[in-house]
């Protein structure tokens, strides 16, 4: 009887379980399978699914149209900087904050944790007066430097680094270091793995980030990919290059799936403590 | 000192930005001349426009019904995955790539799909053009809340499986020699144990969806007749294409006190839930 019934819900749950992941699928390979289709394949109907023959050209033919290369490479400029800027900052203030007693340590620490609170919208017409102020706009310092900050890595790197034992200091003073020392060579290296959560977190949200992008670039040498292509889409109304924008969207979409599908274990686990902030 | 960067920097680009934004919203300004203080007249014209309380609806509207389906859907696809199942880190990768995936990426492709002449949604439902999506008032939100929920489900997904995978595996063994099986089990013992879950989740993503842009600008641009048109959009429709800094702070600001109020409600009921632990 009881073996039974749990089949039945094994069996339930794997129809669920497929059924799920191929809607979850599903729009990726179209995506893929439209990026080879010519425009009369594309606008045959009923739909092709298998295309037949198989069209390379929309690759090329994109890179052409516009300057897919330039996007890439801002894009990428402003994601590893970006992350090695963030984790930097975020896991010097999350060691302060977990191992170095300081004046006003947890009233600080409160006033970090609050800013993961404010949604980034309001900031955003402010945010692009300063830059015009400080004649950013249009430059790699408008994409970057404000996605340094945020509480949340702080809040990230401070949780591990309160794991660690309690003796590292007074061992690592003995061995003749200086707290700068201390956090380098030795907190660091054993912070790895947070690191590694923060690093694909901040990698990801920033190749995906598109709002702030949009208004701080305005030339074609200084747009991210999102950007870049958003405006490639926006430019036909009417009749469109679908072989084109599905061409360039794959070609956008395989940094953050291969970062992600190297370090998954990493972000699910970010999702998780992010899940239990207190 | 090891916090000085990150201080600075938060106090730059976030904090001191907390404040413009307040004072813009008292301002006549379109980012040229000099601001002309205005008293609460943003406000009062916000209030008594029409379009506001559209706009306000819209987002509510998409907000909750978006919420709604990336709560119940992942859940039952959580409760499927917390049982010894083969292949549930493929499962864990396949829900997770619509998260990942920039929104430019989705954008298009569901565009596409949503094509009301050569789209493969209307061909797989065999209704030929007789429902056109993003350019039917009535279909361009619903359609815009499938591809939000079709992006949320891995996310929730894993703080469901998380929630599920706290509880005991002694409470699923007592409740099984007390004879709670199957959908009995799920309503009477695991459902209660994961209302904190399920209150934080909802809440999130509540949050989240009140803080969408890029779906809207890449999709709709708040339309068609406004029927798409929600908070962060109309705000960046305000600033940076009418110039309208004063209106678009005030409301930045309406939409951060919204915000504000659901992490409170958050903050309190978790210690409520706290305390009857």
């Amino acid at each position: 009887m009881g073996i039974k019934r749990v089949n039945w819900m094994k069996i339930i749950s794997y129809t669920l379980l497929i059924a799920g992941a191929l809607s979850m699928l599903a729009p990726f390979a179209w995506m893929f399978i439209t990026s080879m289709m010519t425009q009369k394949q594309i606008f045959s109907y009923p739909p092709e699914i298998i295309p037949d023959p198989i069209h390379f050209k929309n690759y090329p033919e994109v890179a052409k149209a516009i300057p897919v290369a330039t996007y890439f490479y801002n894009s990428a400029v402003v994601a590893v900087l970006t992350t090695v800027g963030q984790l930097l900052i975020a896991s010097m203030a999350g060691y302060a904050f977990a191992r170095i007693s300081f004046k006003h340590r947890e009233p600080l620490f409160l006033l970090f944790l609050a800013t993961t609170m404010v949604p980034p919208q309001v900031n955003i017409v402010p945010l692009f007066f300063i830059m015009r102020e400080l004649h950013w706009i249009d430059t790699y310092q408008a994409l970057i430097i404000p996605g340094l900050f945020g509480g949340f890595g702080i809040f990230l790197m401070r949780q591990w680094f309160k794991t660690l034992p309690a003796g590292l200091e007074e061992a690592a003073k003995i061995d003749g270091c200086n707290p700068l020392q201390t956090y380098f060579k030795i907190a660091l290296p054993l912070a790895l793995p947070a690191l590694a959560t923060l690093g694909i977190f901040t990698f990801i949200l920033t190749w995906n980030s598109f709002m702030w992008p949009l208004i701080v670039t305005n030339t074609d040498s200084m747009r991210t990919l999102p950007v870049g292509l958003a405006i490639f889409k926006g430019s036909f109304r009417e009749t469109t290059e679908w072989g084109q924008l599905m061409a360039c969207a794959v070609i956008s979409v395989i940094p953050v799936i291969g970062v992600f599908l190297l370090g998954q274990k990493y972000f699910i686990r970010g999702i998780m403590l992010g899940g239990m902030k207190e | 000192m090891f916090i000085m960067p990150a201080f600075l920097g938060t106090l730059i680009f976030i904090i001191i930005p907390i404040f413009i934004s307040f004072g813009l919203g008292f301002v006549e300004w379109d980012l040229i001349g000099l601001p002309e203080f205005v008293g609460v007249q943003n406000y009062h014209e916000l209030f008594s426009s029409g379009i506001f309380y559209e706009v306000l609806w819209n987002t509510f509207y998409y907000a909750f019904v978006t919420a709604l389906f990336s709560i119940l859907i992942p859940l039952v696809l959580a409760y499927a995955l917390d049982r010894k199942i083969k292949g549930s880190g493929l499962f864990k990768t396949a829900y997770f790539l619509p998260y990942v995936t920039p929104m430019i990426v989705i954008a298009i492709v569901w565009t596409w799909i949503f094509d009301p002449n050569y789209g493969i949604l209307n061909w797989l439902l065999g209704i030929g053009d007789s429902i056109k999506w993003l350019y039917d008032e009535k279909f361009a939100m619903p359609a815009l809340i499938i591809v939000s929920v079709w992006k949320n489900i891995g996310y929730n997904m894993i703080i469901f499986l998380a929630g599920l995978q706290a509880i005991p595996e002694s409470v699923n063994e007592a409740s099984e020699i007390d004879g709670a099986t199957g959908a009995k089990r799920f309503f009477l013992v695991t459902l209660p144990l994961l209302t904190p879950t399920l209150f934080f989740v909802s809440i999130m993503t509540v949050i989240m969806s009140f803080q969408v842009f890029d779906l809207i600008y890449l999709m709709t641009e708040g339309g068609p007749e406004n029927s798409t048109m929600i908070m962060v959009y109309w705000l960046f429709k305000q600033a940076f294409e009418y110039f309208n800094i004063g209106k678009a702070s005030a409301i930045a600001y309406i939409l951060f006190i919204i915000i504000l109020l659901l992490t409170l409600i958050q903050w309190i009921t978790r210690k409520k839930w706290v305390l009857n632990e």
